[in-house]
């Protein structure tokens, strides 16, 4: 990862609420994060901490109501997302910043043939013919991979198997040269011989285009495979992030270590016992005004239930949203 | 729990076990084929261990967990669980055999009846096989609630209420609510986030311990699954391809499908991960109704010889304990041993590595 590149996209206090008719859910709490010039930054989380909604905010995938973004700001190519128009925002989706969802059936139409949906956000954002577009998507096709390109084009999407599917859809993000990459759980619907392909996919691709991506998971032992850097969420926040190697070598927040202690070893010593995380994930039905994780915490104090931690740097690229120090074993500053 | 080589006595004995499922076409339902989801499945469970079922989608691991159950009408073969056979059982023997057989299912969702409350679920298996008065059946329904760690005063609530883990622990106990002997967990975590996955499976062996249950662990998690199976088993496209105690299968496998399998699951650890030499199986799992001929793998295989496409390699015992369904391993073919096939190095296979 290139230090001091400038950052693609910069996240800053981003809100994000749904209303419902049981009241408020506050699923996002003031994030902030930035994307760095061709870095792949990971984003763990159980289900509900908040990763995908953070994503789907800061490009305008939400549908409003019940999806109300409340405030915060999303720099992307000198300009704040939140605030352009419905219709600016299409053309950045399409051509700036490409979105790879979990599932492959579902995101792709089953009844146009994979080359038209290629061929559309060629056509439309970059003002490509007929011909070309079909040219670029066969090129597309086999960038990722799908052997036979040319007469795959006139497939619909039943007609592929899950990996290859998901390679479409990967086909489909790319279509445009897009800066960003945001991939939303792109492996979890696939078995772990076709996710390791797609992995190989996307790291070959990322070293032949360069550009920034965001991977979404909650699978740890992907995060440490593929992410330069790493964001853990918890409860609609970022409780800590730091460079790979770091966060798996000296994790600092009490939910990043319970959440690598709670994964079985694949080699090595075997454990009789698996950790737990005992507890629920929070519900957030108001704004944290108290650590979401001090629950299910082992080392929760009297402060953690006053106040909210904000994050604060441990050492160059790493910082945690919490008061403990696991070297003292005290409460910190 | 027990290490291989396993003592005691087998508890499932499993063997040429066949469900094919009929494709049928045209107006008359005429079967054109058959879906091989099952295909000449041998094993033995023994009393109180864990056989770990591992395979990707589609392998039929569900399918052969069912259908021991007899949830399916096998096609061909016996299956023997505490000596008496379920596979030719007349339905009303096979009924008073059902309370020492039981399931616990991948999603406490769909698995659990919405209009029903916990105290109704976890009593329905007692309502229909034991005979206990009002009083005896709340206080097991208790009994069975504690067990499994749920909170007695929520009895009467509905399942939609609860969390997925909690929903998979209402689960668990309806299974347990007969005492059973033999437990099929069918992917019972795959629905579950990582730090609740945890608090279920030590919820199961748990269990195991105080209750001396025995488990088929359905799973396609591998890492899961060595921190829980005694034993292993490893499907493929409706056959077992290797089988054999859990460390001596992770530390050396013999098939080179489990090679790849255990080689494409990624470890929390960027150091390893950064080192790790992948073998990556190119293509898909062919479809179960047209398996390849000769060996089922042969197609994805990175050691693939010219006798595999050719003869169906017979499932045997490797070394003692160790089962294979592998030419690779077969005597008549001594250019390969058990050790050497650990070597990553091959023709077809992408090898990876930075």
């Amino acid at each position: 990862m290139p230090d001091g590149a400038q950052p693609v996209l910069d996240v800053k206090g981003l809100k994000t609420v749904f209303l419902t008719r049981g009241g408020e859910v506050h699923a996002v709490n003031s994030v902030s994060f930035d994307l760095r010039q061709g870095e792949l930054l990971g984003v763990v989380g159980e289900s509900g901490s908040g990763k995908s909604v953070t994503m789907m905010s800061l490009i305008g995938l939400l549908p409003s109501p019940p999806a109300d973004v409340r405030a915060g700001a999303v720099l992307f190519g000198g300009e704040d997302l939140l605030k352009c128009s419905a219709d600016h925002l299409r053309d950045v989706r399409g051509a700036d910043i490409g979105f790879i969802f979990q599932d492959p059936m579902t995101s792709l139409n089953p009844v146009f043939k994979v080359g038209f949906q290629i061929m559309e956000p060629l056509r439309r954002h970059m003002g490509l013919g007929k011909a070309q577009a079909r040219t670029r998507a066969r090129e597309l096709l086999e960038l990722v991979g799908i052997p036979d390109a040319g007469r795959r084009l006139d497939d619909y999407p039943h007609q592929f198997s899950g990996g290859m599917r998901q390679r479409v859809m990967i086909a489909i993000a790319l279509a445009c040269d897009p800066k960003v990459l945001i991939a939303d759980e792109p492996t979890t619907a696939l078995d772990v011989t076709i996710q390791a392909q797609i992995i190989e996919l996307v790291k070959e691709l990322r070293q032949k285009l360069g550009m920034a991506i965001v991977w979404i998971t909650h699978d740890l032992g992907v995060i440490a495979g593929i992410a330069d850097r790493v964001m853990v969420m918890y409860g609609g926040q970022i409780v800590e992030q730091a460079p790979v190697g770091e966060l798996f070598a000296n994790p600092r927040h009490p939910y990043t270590r319970a959440l690598l202690g709670t994964v079985p070893a694949l080699r090595g010593p075997r454990e009789a016992k698996l950790n737990v995380i005992e507890g629920q994930p929070p519900i957030l039905t108001a704004a944290p005004a108290a650590c979401a994780f001090r629950d299910r915490c082992a080392h929760a104090f009297a402060r953690c239930s006053a106040e909210n931690p904000a994050r604060r740097p441990v050492v160059a690229g790493h910082d945690v949203a919490c008061f403990w120090d696991p070297e003292t074993g005290a409460a910190d500053a | 729990m027990l290490d291989a080589p396993t003592p005691g006595r087998k508890l499932v004995e499993v063997s040429d076990l066949k469900m094919y499922f009929p494709i049928t076409a045209g107006i008359f339902r005429r079967r054109v084929g058959d879906v091989k989801a099952v295909d000449n499945v041998s094993f033995d469970i023994y009393e109180g261990e864990t056989l770990g079922l591992v395979g990707e989608s589609g392998c039929g691991k569900s399918t052969c967990g069912r259908v021991i159950l007899r949830l399916y009408e096998p096609t061909a073969g016996t299956i023997r669980i505490a000596g008496r056979d379920i596979a030719a059982a007349p339905q009303d023997e096979l009924r008073r055999l059902r309370p020492t057989m039981q399931m616990v299912f991948q999603d406490p969702q769909a698995s659990l009846n919405p209009r029903m409350t916990v105290a109704a679920i976890i009593g329905e298996p007692i309502d229909e096989h034991a005979r206990l008065d009002k009083a005896a059946r709340l206080a097991r329904i208790y009994e069975l609630m504690d067990q499994v760690g749920l909170n007695r005063n929520f009895a009467n609530r509905y399942p939609h209420e609860f969390s997925g883990g909690q929903r998979q622990r209402i689960g668990i106990a309806r299974a347990l609510a007969l005492n059973p002997k033999f437990i099929v967990c069918d992917e019972p975590i795959a629905a579950l986030d990582v730090s609740i996955q945890a608090q279920v499976v030590n919820l199961l062996e748990e269990l195991q311990d105080r209750l001396g249950l025995t488990y088929l662990f359905i799973s396609h998690d591998l890492s899961m699954v060595r921190h829980i199976a005694d034993r292993v088993a490893v499907m493929y496209l409706g056959q077992i391809a290797e089988l054999g105690p859990r460390d001596a299968l992770y530390a050396e496998p013999l098939h080179p499908y489990t090679q790849a399998l255990l080689s494409a699951v990624p470890e929390p650890d960027p150091v390893v991960e950064a080192t790790r030499r992948r073998v990556i199986l190119t293509g898909d799992v062919p479809s179960p109704a047209n398996p390849p001929k000769g060996c089922n793998f042969s197609t994805r295989c990175p050691k693939v010889m010219a006798i595999c496409r050719e003869v169906e390699p017979a499932f045997r015992e490797i070394v003692p304990g160790r089962f294979a369904a592998c030419h690779l391993h077969s005597d008549t073919d001594s250019n390969t041993t058990a050790g050497q096939t650990a070597a990553p190095e091959a023709p077809r296979s992408t090898q990876q590595g930075e």
